[in-house]
């Protein structure tokens, strides 16, 4: 079988003519498998939704429990038929409950992976390199600049700034799934464990992380009753980035702003958003990342989705590997 | 070079100079001799390393790398010196088993002959990590950008030696990097510094603004009153065949005057006002003085066609006598004599102003006889020379600012505590023909308002948002929707960067109009009559 024949583009997404589904379609269809919850993979109103357990619940918070018609648990590492395609779930080490998605029908296996990275974090389960024919990959950061230090380097940055700026306040922008918790957890490693001010918009999904027997520690609401100004000093703030910009910022006392983010690499970047403390911190496999995985999963043949395809192409053209960019549509940064 | 990496870093990314102050005192007080020593002196542009040019930075990256890659990688970042910290690959061979410190960047890249000056470069990229590799690019193709300034990073030596700065600026020439007893002295480990050094910078005597009712509390028959010339204030140094031009902060700018240097052939220490022209014939104006501003290098035509002059309205000592003690009476006395036997076309006198009551000076002040005039400075006759700005013995007294009425077009979020607000506003004129006039935007501000009237604006700019791009709103402002702002300034310059054709001097908002229709606001014409 043809590797075209068993996954191609189509303005849902991408489609398993055979299994009749789509892999994190961006519009409603009958039947999604979908790899993991930020919302520009994970959309409501499918018929009926196949995930990981994770990924089913951090959808039933952020859409409501009538998300789709009908849901499916999928186990990691078990291979679900469906209608003759073998369809397997691995662990991708993006978010919590993030998987890539094996494909498999007449001899041909294709890995979707949705976002990945290899980087360790403790809020989620590892990436597990396949074997495959057809490697699916990100390319978020698919250029040689996008070099993500380790991320236990970038918190000692905001706790060295905090001992140097003891009357503001730290906030840093994490994005509401996954890079929130990772943030807060990294902190909680650090050492540091004085009560974390968190937004809002970030509260329900914290909460989750905690009943998954991920330890953020004790955060509070960042809310103009649980202090004057001053008492926001010296504190650290989690928050998503969009509301630094808010009037809701105005609580604090001359915030610092951080942002953990692997666009943070590029200087002009942090500069251009008013970051005054940039935090490399990301989600997604770098350049270095990348190509250790395209090699480690052996396969012949790299399509490349959202993200930096050209440079990413490039490389395999250089290692004599086959790849061609998807030009999928409708996948953000969300999660970075 | 981690820690210097890191603090570079820091800097460019912080807004405030307090935060900048803070960076730079942690700094020094935490790292070692002579790292802290030669980061202060690429900080001020002390430090004498060769330059690399990028040419020949993307010549070794590309030796290392795929060129389409590289392409690929320096489009996006746009930054030579970061792109190349980026992708610079590690050898796998070569696993360094430590990061070099500041001082062995520096030395091996000064010890490098122009021959093996890219292999230097290329092993110690080899060494650094990321931050470190940017560090090191900066420092060899100079020019660090990190927004400090050689003032700002000796506020940081006297604030770490609770120290006047002052007293930095006066023993700045006479010290070398990587300075280690300047610091030993600022940590109180060792005696103030002697230096033996010639032509140093004095450190300046700087006045206060008239405020309302002061007038009222001086006689005026203590003072004496000069033109304010708004040109550069220099003090010109020569000892001993030293010869020295300092800006005020004491920085030395000798270099971007040759014409002015090449005729201190004096043994004194000036103070006055750098302009440009013939005294003897004609003084420039602000425009033709800006001609000879922020030039790395000055061509012979630029120096015929905008000579540099010093009007002198001080002097500090005289052949080898300090006259800093004395009154200003006994030191201008001095000072007419000995600018008398100067170059007079290099050299002269600002005269003073004579006037019997503050009435008679205020109208003089109202009309001056030169746009290059900025108001009148008040001296006590009796006042010793001293370093600083204090309060009673020196007054400006600056010509009234120009007002105009302008409309609000563009908003941008501030920094630091003013990150939630819409801080900066650009705004904008009337122009072309009656029934089609458009906005044309002719300047900038981000002061001059109150807290309370940020908030204003802030919330005015959130409500009437047109359109958005990253940090800035475009505000809805037309003939019947706009918030009228009048806006003072110092001055106005013909400008061909911007659109309007003219750049203010000094803009800051100095009232809301909410009561004043958008359409009522000037018009472009209303400043271009206000060109010299």
């Amino acid at each position: 079988m043809r590797a075209s024949d068993l996954l191609k583009p189509r303005p849902e997404g991408l489609y398993c003519p055979p299994g009749g589904f789509f892999i994190d379609p961006v519009r409603p269809v009958e039947r999604a498998l979908i790899t993991h919850g930020h919302s520009d993979h994970a959309r409501s109103g499918h018929r009926s939704v196949l995930a990981t357990r994770q990924t089913l619940d951090i959808m039933g918070l952020r859409y409501g429990e009538d998300f789709a018609g009908a849901t499916q648990a999928a186990e990691l590492g078990e291979t679900v038929d469906i209608n003759g395609v073998a369809v397997t779930f691995h662990p991708a080490g993006h978010v919590l409950g993030s998987a890539q998605i094996a494909v498999e029908h007449q001899g041909m296996r294709i890995v979707a992976s949705g976002d990945y990275k290899r980087q360790k974090d403790a809020t989620c389960l590892p990436f597990e390199p396949v074997r495959c024919d057809v490697f699916i990959t990100e390319a978020t950061f698919g250029l040689p600049v996008f070099r993500h230090p380790p991320d236990h380097e970038e918190i000692a940055r905001v706790l060295k700034s905090a001992a140097q700026f003891p009357e503001r306040s730290h906030l840093i922008g994490a994005y509401a799934l996954g890079k929130a918790q990772r943030v807060m957890h990294l902190l909680r490693d650090a050492g540091y464990d004085r009560p974390i001010f968190i937004h809002g918009a970030l509260a329900k999904l914290s909460e989750y992380y905690q009943s998954q027997g991920i330890d953020l520690g004790r955060f509070e609401p960042a809310t103009v009753e649980s202090g004057a100004k001053a008492d926001f000093a010296g504190t650290i703030v989690v928050g998503p980035p969009q509301a630094f910009a808010d009037r809701w910022a105005r609580r604090f006392p001359d915030p610092i702003s951080c942002f953990a983010s692997g666009w943070m690499r590029i200087r002009q970047r942090a500069k251009q958003g008013g970051v005054e403390l940039p935090l490399i911190i990301s989600d997604h496999a770098d350049w270095d990342e990348l190509i250790i995985t395209l090699k480690e999963t052996g396969a012949q043949e790299i399509w490349v989705t959202h993200g930096r395809e050209e440079a990413l192409v490039r490389w395999c053209e250089l290692e004599g590997i086959a790849a061609r960019p998807l030009h999928l549509v409708g996948y953000e940064d969300e999660g970075d | 070079m981690n820690r210097f990496a890191e603090l570079l870093d820091r800097l460019v990314l912080t807004p405030s100079r307090n935060g900048k102050l803070t960076l730079l005192t942690d700094y020094f007080r935490s790292v070692e001799d002579p790292d802290r020593g030669l980061a202060l002196a690429a900080i001020t542009g002390d430090l004498s390393i060769a330059a690399v040019k990028p040419a020949m930075l993307r010549a070794l990256v590309v030796e290392r790398m795929d060129p389409v890659l590289f392409g690929y990688s320096y489009d996006y970042v746009g930054d030579l010196a970061e792109t190349v910290s980026l992708v610079w690959p590690q050898p796998q061979s070569h696993i360094p088993n430590h990061v070099p410190t500041l001082a062995e960047v520096v030395g091996k890249l000064q010890a490098a002959s122009r021959s093996d000056g890219p292999k230097v470069l290329a092993r110690l990229l080899d060494d650094g990590g990321i931050s470190a590799r940017f560090a090191i690019i900066k420092l060899v193709t100079g020019g660090l950008r990190i927004g400090v300034s050689a003032r700002l990073a000796k506020q940081a030596l006297a604030d770490l030696g609770k120290v006047d700065v002052a007293e930095i600026e006066e023993l700045w020439h006479g010290l070398t990097p990587p300075y280690a007893e300047l610091f030993a002295w600022l940590e109180g480990k060792a005696e103030k510094p002697r230096s033996a050094a010639l032509a140093l910078f004095r450190p300046v005597m700087l006045s206060n603004a008239i405020d309302d009712g002061d007038l009222e509390k001086l006689d005026p028959a203590d003072y004496a009153a000069e033109w304010k010339w708004d040109g550069i204030r220099v003090q010109a140094v020569c000892e001993g065949g030293v010869r020295r031009l300092y800006s005020r902060t004491g920085d030395d700018v000798s270099g971007a005057f040759p014409d002015l240097a090449a005729a201190m052939n004096f043994e004194a220490t000036l103070d006055g006002e750098l302009l440009v022209g013939d005294p003897r014939e004609a003084t420039g104006t602000f425009s033709d003085l800006q001609q000879r501003l922020n030039r790395k290098s000055v061509s012979p035509k630029i120096q015929q066609q905008y000579p540099a002059f010093m009007r002198c309205y001080d002097a500090l000592q005289i052949d080898g006598e300090d006259l800093r003690a004395l009154p200003f009476a006994e030191r201008r006395k001095r000072l007419e004599t000995f600018v008398n036997t100067l170059d007079p076309g290099r050299f002269d006198l600002s005269p003073l102003v004579a006037f019997s009551d503050w009435e008679t000076l205020e109208r003089l002040r109202q009309a001056p006889p030169h746009p290059i005039i900025e108001g009148v400075m008040l001296k006590r006759w009796d006042s010793p020379y001293l370093a600083g700005r204090p309060k009673g013995p020196w007054f400006k007294w600056k010509r009234d600012p120009h007002t105009i009425d302008a409309v609000l077009m563009y908003a941008q979020r501030g920094h630091g505590k003013r990150s939630s607000f819409y801080s900066d506003y650009t705004f904008g004129v009337w122009s072309g023909p009656e029934g089609s006039e458009e906005l044309v935007p002719v300047g900038k501000a981000y002061f001059g308002f109150t807290d309370e009237e940020l908030r204003e604006i802030d919330k005015y700019v959130r409500d009437n948002t047109t359109e958005r791009f990253g940090p800035v709103r475009s505000v809805r402002a037309d003939r019947r929707n706009g918030l009228v702002l009048e806006v003072a300034f110092e001055g106005l310059n013909r400008s061909t960067r911007h659109k309007s054709g003219v750049a203010m001097r000094f803009p800051r908002i100095s009232r809301l109009r909410w009561d004043k229709p958008a359409a009522e606001a000037d018009r472009i014409e209303t400043l271009q009559a206000l060109l010299d």
